[in-house]
């Protein structure tokens, strides 16, 4: 078919130059030596990945990766409980369903940013709790590990909701009757049976969250003010401040690859589209 | 078990959406404090006066046309493309693209531009913006227009077809303007990434592109001022309306 070929021409045009061809370029800037001005120079060398192996730099990868399993388990905590809410209701599911989705659409940006008008030493929390006299002087909210959790839960917590309630909703109904008819009391209905029911939603929630917390930067910079180095802050340092873009890379590579082994495990196990 | 789920609901909701309605409060305080004093419109006037932001939202509204524009071509055609015959290898870039962290994308785009200013003298300025945010929301336009193709079905264009329809008559008489409002709802969907993102475009502007969510994290940065929350109120509210008007056309 002709026209398909010419329709795709912009996507193939999209995706050499602007997809791969800069990944192509970090892959060969990652095997090479870092220039004495930054930049990049010869000769070819493995070395850089090594670097990766630094007790400095695999720390950094187990907080990521300790970071978003904990934003990940929490989304599921206080989303899918959202979900069955939402499922259950007899009128307005949509609304709720938008009421979700609005902060989602909201900029990013401006949401880290209601996180530090609330948590910082002068933010709302802090001014309340000092006039009415709680404490004495303000609580270090800000710029910790747990404000960087708060701040990744807060943003992708939708994300779980969305799939969960996906699931809950085709899920039949006679099922939760049938366990309550068999004498299941309602909290052992939702852990026993709908809960694991609903587990291809759970998995692509813990998916979709898990994916962008591992890469996140904007989040852990804004609210973890420069001590909470994940991944994500290591990347831009490298090719900033440290300017050594070959490890910056390496780092990428890494990123990269991680989030690309999850994708295909996951999409392995499911028959529909993502999205 | 009923009335615990909604208690939660209630606390789910408040968590969610008080945030940001309390930072968009105070931003109609007359205090540079987070202690209410009286009602104002102190720090939006400030804002129409700080040069920074009008140069900041004039790039970032140049920039987003630009790029949701170029992206919502290239989406359509690719949807259409991909609905036709099916291609793993397009399918998997997509993918590969949403989920490659924000962080990645841009330095690898910046690796790009500065690989390529080695031989052209060129510096980084709107245009990389541009192109770089074109680079990143091609995947969600195809993802809305395919859902749209999805709802549509064959039958359409194949009826056009077996009435003497060639395929570019079946494709522009037919398919597009029943495809037309995923189009455009694919296009706000755009306009609202391009015009948000900060990572990205921060590694890849130049000195004289600086865009709106660069000025406003640059200010966080700085420390508070109500101003923020002024811009952030106004962005809310914009970013709703493009989103109800999504919703809307999508629904037609």
């Amino acid at each position: 078919m002709r026209l398909r070929s010419w329709f795709l021409f912009p996507t193939w045009v999209w995706m050499t130059v602007l997809f791969l061809a800069p990944l192509a370029i970090v892959l060969a800037y990652s095997l090479l030596t870092r220039g004495t001005y930054g930049g990049v120079g010869q000769p070819w060398t493995l070395e850089n990945y090594s670097r990766l192996l630094d007790p400095l730099y695999l720390a950094i990868l187990l907080r990521s990766f300790v970071m978003a399993a904990a934003a990940t388990a929490l989304c599921l905590l206080l989303g899918f409980p959202a979900a069955l809410f939402i499922a259950r209701a007899e009128r307005h599911r949509n609304l709720y369903l938008q009421l979700v989705m609005l902060p989602f659409w909201t900029s990013f940006l401006v949401r880290t940013y209601a996180w530090m008008f609330l948590l910082r030493d002068t933010g709302l929390i802090n001014t309340m709790l000092l006039k009415i006299g709680i404490i004495h002087g303000p609580l270090p909210l800000l710029y910790n590990d747990g404000a960087v959790l708060l701040g990744l839960v807060y943003g992708y917590l939708p994300f779980t909701v969305l799939p969960i309630y996906a699931t809950l909703e085709r899920m039949d109904p006679a099922l939760a009757e049938a366990a309550a008819d068999l004498g299941a009391r309602p909290w052992t209905t939702v852990l026993r049976v709908i809960a694991p029911l609903s587990k291809p939603g759970i998995i692509a929630g813990a998916v979709l969250v898990f994916i962008p917390c591992l890469g996140a930067y904007l989040t852990p910079d804004l609210l973890g003010g420069g001590r909470t180095v994940l991944v994500g802050n290591l990347v831009q340092n490298q090719f900033t401040t440290a300017r050594d873009w070959p490890f910056g890379s390496v780092v990428s590579i890494a990123l990269m690859a991680l989030v690309t082994v999850l994708l295909w495990a996951f999409l392995r196990t499911r028959k529909e589209p993502l999205v | 078990m009923k009335r615990w789920l909604a208690v939660y609901a209630v606390a789910f909701y408040a968590f969610l959406h008080l945030p940001l309605l309390t930072l968009a409060a105070f931003s109609f305080n007359s205090s540079r404090f987070t202690v209410w004093d009286h009602f104002s419109l102190t720090w939006y006037r400030a804002m129409f006066h700080d040069p920074q932001i009008l140069a900041g939202t004039w790039n970032s509204v140049v920039i987003a046309i630009w790029a949701t524009t170029i992206a919502t071509v290239a989406g359509t055609l690719c949807a259409y493309g991909l609905w036709k015959r099916e291609s793993r290898f397009i399918t998997g870039g997509l993918y590969l693209s949403l989920i490659t962290p924000e962080i990645v994308t841009g330095i690898s785009l910046l690796a790009l531009f500065q690989w390529i200013f080695r031989w052209l003298h060129w510096h980084l300025g709107l245009y990389t913006v541009v192109l770089a945010h074109v680079a990143f929301s091609v995947p969600y336009v195809v993802i809305v227009v395919s859902a749209r193709l999805r709802t549509i079905g064959p039958t359409l264009e194949e009826a056009a077809m077996d009435l003497g329809a060639n395929e570019w008559q079946a494709f522009l008489r037919v398919t597009l303007p029943a495809l037309l409002p995923g189009i455009i709802a694919a296009a706000l969907l755009a306009l609202t990434v391009s015009f948000d993102d900060f990572v990205i475009t921060s590694m890849v502007a130049g000195v004289d592109s600086e865009t709106l969510p660069m000025v406003i994290y640059a200010m966080a940065r700085r420390g508070a001022s109500p101003v923020i929350n002024a811009i952030s109120a106004l962005i809310t509210v914009g970013f709703g309306v493009l989103i109800i008007l999504s919703e809307r056309v999508r629904e037609a």
